[in-house]
């Protein structure tokens, strides 16, 4: 991981060089960007430590004498001013220093000098394993405080003692809490999800029983022992030392533990030296732990809170079933430890609270299939029994059980060490395997309200057994209400009873605590109590025996606790999501009002000049945001009862002068008014237009006449102001007014548009081209309409690229090109004709002669093979013609010209393929 | 309102033009509509048709804990309804949701009518929220249509059952309904991401398929991006990242802690995407 983002770098170039020549620079931007993405997302985070790695050799055994080279790591905060504090960071069972290696950068991120080591049997260590022996394991870690108080990065308490903190898990916590026993140096310890007594971890009995009388964990105790059997040069006891090796085989070949082997596992067990630790002890142990279970912490707890010491308990869902838990839980544990180290280490920071926290399982996370687990606390540590409790009643018969032969086969309760999966599994009651004729029943009614168990509850069995003795499992069930079973945490309380009367009735009852749990039982769920012969974890009597297990007393007595709920960031989610919706509403107020106040100054002024003109351009300027300048300069005014006509060829700027005038686009300079109001985009003055720009547009699935109808309704003025039967009428479509436009031609649609622009009655009439796709009596027709509609102070605004409709249609006419007026006036004045004639004559040359010596004439001018343009001042046409005649030149033809034509055809000549019609 | 209508004509008020339902018959008259809407009510009938060629195979369908919920389908009108709902979500509802909001500006544009429609002048921006809430209001009848039918056909075939899962107990089956109102509701919610994606590009674009399908082909490739786990935490800020939180309505006690992040992000996209949608296109110029 952290090389590789170097080796990214490095290929970065060779990836750029290769493109470029392909010359595909899109490809190298992509690239490029996504190769910094990679980088910018493996790029480590600056190390807040460097590492050395060494191999110490230590000298320990009972005399202090036998070498062993011990594999470390020691990690050193980089920002760091002068010594600091260290942390002896032990690794849990079949680890190496290897495991622990993200809890030692933490650990130095909090400015610790870390040393991880592997213990000794383990790894690259040497020695054999002796089960954090006081002599062996225990030993090597104080010749490595030794170390420590040598190396000048570390902070001393007195000379030889640096200030150190232990931190480990499961095995590494086992020897945290027998070191701080042993070496009084020890500053603070973190012992988590360890042991209290290894030999009643390996030979639990929960009816009160000696340890020697243990029901015998073998599935976990396969783990331990055998796990590690088969590595180095002894393939049977592999790198354990050669009593505890022995040991284990002796109890796993029968089942039952001698005294000697209890004796073994005492003495590496804190139980034995719990007064001799003076070091404040941070306990963290797993709710989901069939291994080590929460009574292995509290008996930890217990035992040193009683010198005084300052003790904390604190549990999390996961443990050695359970793994690491959900992220709030790692967290926590964090947090908590970080907290103990600083203040009694470092000594700084406040003392930690003597609060015990816990968490609870409290379903699934339906993003990442994971468990979520809520935080609790309270104000003091209430042990296994709670801070209250309360007895739910339980009912069942007597039920004779069967111990299978050679205790095969066996209900399963958990998996050990099955991590997520198990619990998990667990959680959703998939590991039952309570097997018929195994096991009794004794249930509760549906309870009332939910009961929040912490803690080991207690129940009361009888048995009576034909062999005078009886193993058992007790097992304490959550039974929701389509009876689904789960078993909270997979965890069994194995009894072993003796002196059993063959008889039920004669039997004695003795009283069961079942394992520590953390479980909210819903109302209306049910607890049962299963009393197993056989579980696969257990080493169980091979004989077929028939007991009988009846209820002790009347009910279960379960521990509650009553806690404060952590508050998580969710709380603060819920607010981060409250504030948000208030600002979007806020910002939506913020908005409205900023608009209405615009609204409200808006210039609302009249030009009292223009206030009966219908329209007045003025400098109208339109730039697209390409830069293409589509108008340049445009001035005209419509005045009431005239029809003015736009005239130019495509790409003027015509339809581009209309679309501002409706309102469409932004003009980029000058303005327009409508009756002596600014039209801007939006104005409500447009309400005065109609209008047809760029061709019709209608709702396809409609008929002509409802998009008629919905036009107007969407307008929201009144709908006896629409006249829309003159409108239909002027579209003049028959029955196909009742027709889906869809099926319109163009024409037709094109008709029914105008129909629409006129709907109302708009006093000024704004047509784009409103010939297009008209046949010619249409357009004769449109022509006659158009006329008549300029009356009544009404005006019209064609636009169009054909001289001869505007010549025919309008009253006034407008000529644009290339965004610029180019003539503007009366239609008669523009189109009117001109002074000079076109000849067509016999002798070009003779008739020029002659013309040059009229009076009359101001120039003449050729125009083709026989074509000759005569400009006549005050001469009439006939006395030009007699002339020519006189003098023996024939004339073909004689037309008259008129001013527009020559500019127009030139224009469109020049200007053929536009500028593009935007 | 005085000075909104100064120098417009007799009758005309912009607070009047173009209102919500004149906008929602609009619509409604559409076959695009139609079928969208049709489908709704079809889709529980094939899903309900479908299962009875249940010949009981045991295929495993993946999916972990949840995909039980296929199994569970038949168990009752509730589980029926979470079932449709299931298979919907992911696409079929962005799709629709997509189509009513990609399409109803970009459509008016392409047909040439929103021309005619600023020349009324509707107000842009009224235009623009009369739109937003017409298409917000379809999207919101198709999810209760899809819910509603699921919900009585599935009551009437396998009755009226306690709505399970395998993440938690049996919930009763007026809590859910509850439960379910709250998927809906959710479901919503995540939707406004797709409705902001889509009704921006419909301003953005005279296409209607650019911008149904630009929306729908963005939220896949986020979808896509969310399967990368190697993108980390980025992820969290991807707009389809919380889409599946509403599954922590099925547990018990209800898990809101993705559904709150979710609601965060579907709101802030979409409030980001129609500000900007509400910024261009009063701006803009309408060329189309």
């Amino acid at each position: 991981m952290k090389r590789a983002p170097r080796r990214t770098v490095c290929v970065m170039p060779a990836i750029r060089s290769a493109r470029v020549r392909r010359a595909l620079p899109a490809v190298v931007v992509a690239s490029a960007l996504l190769v910094a993405a990679a980088v910018w997302a493996a790029w480590p985070e600056s190390q807040a430590y460097t590492t050395e790695e060494q191999v110490i050799t230590v000298r320990s055994g009972p005399g202090g004498d036998e070498p062993v080279d011990l594999d470390t790591t020691l990690y050193l905060p980089t920002d760091r001013s002068g010594p600091v504090p260290a942390v002896l960071l032990a690794h849990g069972f079949g680890g190496t220093k290897e495991s622990v290696r993200a809890d030692a950068q933490d650990l130095a991120g909090l400015g610790y000098a870390v040393l991880a080591y592997t213990a000794r049997g383990f790894g690259r260590s040497g020695g054999e394993i002796h089960l954090d022996s006081p002599d062996y394991e225990v030993r090597d870690a104080q010749r490595l405080l030794d170390w420590l108080a040598t190396r000048p990065e570390v902070s001393e308490d007195a000379d030889g003692d640096p200030k150190v903190g232990v931190v480990g898990g499961s095995y590494g916590g086992g020897l945290a809490l027998m070191l701080a026993a042993q070496d009084q140096r020890v500053d603070a310890i973190v012992p988590m999800i360890t042991w209290n007594d290894l030999a009643r971890s390996f030979l639990p009995e929960s009816a009160g029983a000696n340890t020697v009388d243990g029901v015998f964990k073998k599935g976990w105790a396969g783990l331990f022992f055998g796990g590690s059997a088969g590595i180095g040069t002894d393939p049977i006891c592999g790198r354990f030392a050669r009593d505890v090796c022995e040991m284990y085989q002796r109890t796993a070949t029968t089942g039952r533990a001698t005294p000697e082997a209890v004796d073994l596992l005492r003495r590496s067990s804190p139980a034995t030296v719990l007064d001799r630790i003076k070091a404040p002890t941070l306990l963290i142990q797993g709710e989901s732990d069939t291994l080590f279970p929460l009574s292995e912490a509290d008996a930890n707890a217990r035992g040193i809170a009683a010198n005084g010491t300052p003790v904390r308990v604190a549990w999390f869902t996961g443990g050695h079933d359970g793994g690491q838990g959900p992220r709030s839980d790692r967290d926590r544990v964090r947090f908590l430890t970080g907290q103990w180290l600083d203040h009694y280490v470092k000594g700084e920071g406040e003392a930690p609270a003597n609060s015990f926290t816990w968490s609870r399982v409290a379903g699934f996370d339906a993003m990442d299939r994971g468990l979520v687990t809520n935080g609790y606390s309270v104000d003091d540590y209430p042990g296994l029994s709670g801070t209250a409790t309360e007895r739910v009643p339980l009912a069942g018969p007597p039920q004779p059980i069967a111990n299978p032969a050679g205790g095969n086969p066996a209900a399963i309760s958990a998996l050990p060490g099955g991590g997520d999966l198990a619990s998990a599994a667990s959680e959703v009651g998939g590991l039952i395997g309570d097997l018929p004729g195994q096991h009794a029943i004794f249930q509760s009614e549906p309870l009332a309200q939910a009961v929040d168990i912490v803690g080991a509850p207690t129940v009361s069995i009888r048995a009576a057994s034909p062999t005078g003795e009886a193993v058992l499992f007790v097992k304490l069930y959550d039974v929701d209400e389509s009876g689904a079973a789960t078993l909270p945490g997979g965890i069994v309380a194995p009894v072993r009873l003796t002196g059993l009367p063959a008889e039920p009735a004669q039997a004695r009852t003795v009283t069961v605590t079942l394992p520590a749990i953390v479980r909210r039982i819903e109302a209306d769920h049910r607890l049962r109590v299963v009393v197993a012969t056989s579980d696969q974890g257990y080493a169980t009597p091979a004989e077929p025996t028939l007991y009988t297990v009846a209820l002790g007393g009347d009910g279960i007595t379960v521990p509650t606790v009553a806690g404060e709920p952590i508050p998580t960031t969710a709380v603060l989610w819920r607010w981060v999501l409250a504030g948000l919706i208030a600002a979007v509403l806020l910002g939506l107020v913020v908005v409205l009002l900023v608009v209405r106040r615009r609204q409200r100054r808006a210039d609302s002024t009249i030009r009292e000049e223009y206030a009966q003109t219908p329209l007045v351009v003025s400098r109208l300027r339109k730039e697209y945001a390409d830069g293409f300048v589509a108008v340049s300069n445009v001035d005209f005014t419509v005045e009431r009862g005239q029809v003015v006509g736009l005239l130019g060829p495509n790409g003027a700027g015509k339809t581009t002068t209309l679309r501002v005038l409706m309102g469409l686009t932004q003009p980029s300079g000058g303005e327009i008014y409508v009756f002596g109001h600014r039209l801007v985009p939006g104005s409500p003055v447009l309400s005065r237009l109609g209008a047809l720009v760029e061709g019709p547009g209608f709702l396809p699935h409609l008929s002509g006449l409802d998009n008629l109808k919905a036009y107007w309704r969407a307008t929201g003025r009144p709908e006896a102001d629409a006249r829309l039967d003159e409108a239909v009428e002027i579209a003049g479509l028959g029955d196909s007014i009742h027709r889906k436009v869809r099926k319109y031609s163009h024409g037709m649609k094109q008709r029914l548009a105008i129909a629409q622009a006129m709907l109302g009655q708009p006093e000024l009439l704004v047509l784009d081209e409103p010939t297009d796709g008209l046949d010619p009596p249409q357009i004769a027709e449109m022509r006659r309409v158009l006329k008549r509609y300029a009356t009544d102070g009404r005006a019209v605004l064609v636009s169009s690229h054909l001289l001869a409709e505007v010549e025919q249609t309008c009253t006034h006419a407008v000529v644009v090109n290339k965004g610029e007026i180019v003539a503007s006036g009366p239609v008669e004045e523009i189109v009117g004709d001109s002074p000079s004639v076109r000849l067509d004559v016999s002798d070009v040359g003779a008739a020029e002669a002659v013309l040059q010596r009229l009076d009359g004439v101001r120039s003449v001018i050729g125009d083709g093979a026989n074509g000759l343009v005569v400009d006549i001042n005050g001469t009439a046409r006939s006395e030009v013609v007699a002339e020519l005649v006189r003098a023996g030149v024939g004339v073909d033809r004689v037309v008259p010209r008129r001013r527009l034509e020559d500019a127009f055809l030139s224009l469109v000549g020049d200007n053929s393929r536009g500028s593009g019609d935007r | 309102m005085s000075t909104g209508t100064i120098g417009a004509t007799a009758g005309y008020r912009p607070g009047r033009t173009l209102t919500v339902w004149q906008e929602w018959r609009r619509q409604a008259t559409r076959r695009r509509t139609q079928f969208a809407l049709g489908f709704m009510i079809l889709l529980p009938l094939i899903v309900l048709v479908a299962f009875q060629f249940d010949t009981g195979g045991d295929d495993d369908n993946g999916g972990g804990e949840f995909a039980s919920l296929i199994d569970l389908a038949t168990s009752g009108g509730l589980n029926f309804t979470l079932f449709t709902l299931f298979v919907s979500a992911g696409f079929l509802l962005t799709v629709v949701v997509a189509l009513f909001c990609g399409d109803t500006v970009a459509s008016e544009a392409s047909w040439g009518s929103l021309r005619y429609l600023l020349a009324v002048p509707v107000p842009r921006a009224r235009l623009l929220a009369v739109k937003l809430v017409v298409a917000l209001g379809y999207s919101a009848v198709a999810l209760i249509l899809l819910a509603s039918t699921a919900l009585l056909l599935g009551t009437l075939r396998y009755g009226w059952s306690p709505l399970r899962s395998t993440v938690a107990a049996e919930i009763p089956a007026g809590e859910g309904l509850l439960r379910l109102l709250g998927i809906l509701g959710y479901l919503a919610v995540g939707l406004l991401v797709v409705a902001g994606l889509a009704f921006l590009l419909s301003v953005l674009t005279d296409a209607p398929l650019g911008a149904v399908g630009g929306a729908v082909l963005l939220f896949i490739l986020s979808s896509i991006l969310d399967q990368i786990t190697a993108l980390g935490s980025i992820r969290s800020f991807l707009p389809t990242h919380y889409t599946d939180a509403w599954l922590g309505l099925l547990s018990t006690p209800v898990q809101s802690d993705d559904i709150v992040k979710g609601c965060i992000s579907a709101v802030a996209y979409a409030t980001l995407f129609w500000s900007l949608a509400f910024w261009r296109f009063t701006r803009k110029d309408v060329v189309s």
